[in-house]
């Protein structure tokens, strides 16, 4: 398969196929992205990272998987450190990174950037996420997870809990998961359920789905409870976010009425969501999950600069 | 014999089968304002049609249509005939089919959409998810919406 030059945008520019490879690459990513092997396949590479949005994790696991490959990193971590800043227009931006390195990473507030982004660069683009738009490396690198901690995504039962209208993850994972057959349950308060397209989608794809308002009622049912943050910003009305904030909380309790092989996922970063003493349970996987963002990384940079996967066997 | 609303005209467009209160916004999209006054157009709304219920017409002398417009109405009124008139013979009668990309015809609803910032070099593009009822969504935000005629440019 030949990524070389390709854009990373959205997860629906990818076959199932074309993603199980790009997971199956990313897992012999692994001892490098531990620095039990090392590769300077990209060396003499450089990657934009243009991060108009704070991030911690996809900024840093970026940057890391880059110079763990060799390459170099140039770019900024925030708005107010660019030329946009002055009044620079985004298509600008992305015309100088284009200029200064081979592969450029955007992380933009509005929905659609980056797809801009990939009409107007030569270079290939890969999408860190926009507005409340795609979020493409996140749904493989979570993907990624569910496939090493369960073994298998088909047949896998998965409850997405927490905001599920404005949670920008949840609903390119949803359409992932079933793309590879997972079972899936929704568990959201009323007011922030799966929007209407979604679930459509869902149903045009045969979807083996359900949705409950009480997470005590799925936690006895699946393999995975995928846990995000109801985000505060949302709630114009303090007095609202307060309602719903702490309504799922994964605790030693809740735990104990989950299957033993249960496994605990979160995009991060947390809030209330999940207990820490949760952290030094069997069931906590969000750090390997965050950990997983590198390899999953390293590989998307080495396939889009056409780097060979024999020499990562 | 049978009661003609509106004369036949010479030279022109009729627009025929709009549906029903959709005829203004047809005027808007070709451009009659009312600003400029070149030729006759005669507008004649819910008319009574065997084949579709209800209809509006509009009929322009003097004048064909754009690629654009007829996009355009193909997108609010998707049943809609657009017959070519020279010398009071029907020259041309076709449907007009909606293509598979629409560029630069309709604004996103979604205001947060890159390709509703101004400054941005970028034109909109929508894929056709349904024709009937038009259904589009953007290619750059995803965003599906099916009140096309409150968003054309």
């Amino acid at each position: 398969m030949d990524f070389k030059g390709r854009d990373v945008v959205s997860i629906r520019d990818f076959s199932k196929k074309e993603i199980e490879y790009i997971l199956d690459c990313s897992e012999r990513m692994i001892p490098f992205a531990k620095g039990d092997r090392t590769s300077d396949c990209l060396q003499s590479k450089i990657l934009s990272t243009l991060f108009f949005e704070p991030s911690t994790r996809t900024f840093l696991s970026f940057s890391s998987a880059m110079q763990r490959l060799g390459g170099s990193v140039l770019g900024f971590a925030e708005m107010s450190a660019s030329s946009v800043a002055k009044g620079e227009t985004l298509a600008d931006t992305i015309k100088m990174a284009e200029c200064y390195s081979d592969i450029i990473v955007l992380r933009h507030n509005r929905e659609g950037a980056a797809r801009m982004a990939a009409e107007m660069s030569e270079r290939p683009v890969l999408n860190a996420g926009d507005g409340a738009g795609q979020h493409p490396t996140q749904t493989m690198l979570d993907l990624m997870t569910i496939k090493l901690e369960k073994k298998k995504i088909e047949g896998t039962h998965v409850a997405l809990v927490g905001d599920l209208k404005y949670g920008r993850t949840v609903h390119s994972l949803s359409y992932a998961l079933a793309l590879f057959g997972a079972k899936l349950t929704f568990v959201s308060p009323p007011n922030l359920g799966m929007p209407p397209e979604v679930l459509v989608d869902l149903q045009e794809m045969n979807a083996d789905l359900t949705q409950t308002h009480f997470l005590e009622e799925a936690v006895g049912q699946v393999d995975v409870l995928y846990m995000t943050r109801i985000q505060k910003e949302r709630f114009p009305d303090p007095a609202e976010y307060s309602k719903v904030a702490g309504l799922y909380k994964v605790d030693l309790n809740l735990l104990a009425k989950g299957k033993s092989s249960l496994i605990v996922m979160h995009p991060l970063p947390r809030v209330t969501e999940i207990s820490p003493e949760v952290d030094m349970t069997k069931h906590a996987v969000y750090f390997r999950q965050a950990f997983y963002g590198v390899p999953l990384r390293m590989a998307l940079l080495a396939l889009v600069s056409g780097i060979p996967m024999g020499e990562f066997k | 014999m049978k009661e003609l609303k509106v004369t036949p005209i010479k030279n022109g467009t009729v627009i025929d089968h709009i549906d029903p209160g959709m005829a203004l916004k047809v005027l808007k999209i070709i451009g009659v304002t009312g600003d400029e006054v070149n030729s006759t157009v005669s507008v004649v709304m819910h008319v009574a049609s065997s084949k579709v219920g209800w209809k509006d017409i509009v009929k322009i002398e003097d004048r064909e249509l754009i690629p654009s417009q007829v996009d355009k109405i193909a997108m609010i009124s998707p049943n809609v005939t657009i017959n070519i008139i020279r010398n009071y013979k029907v020259v041309e009668k076709y449907k007009p089919k909606l293509p598979e990309i629409l560029t630069g015809l309709v604004r996103c609803a979604n205001p947060n959409c890159i390709s509703n910032q101004e400054r941005e070099p970028v034109q909109t593009k929508f894929v056709v998810v349904s024709k009937s009822p038009p259904k589009i969504r953007c290619l750059y935000c995803q965003r599906v919406t099916d009140k096309v005629a409150e968003h054309l440019i």
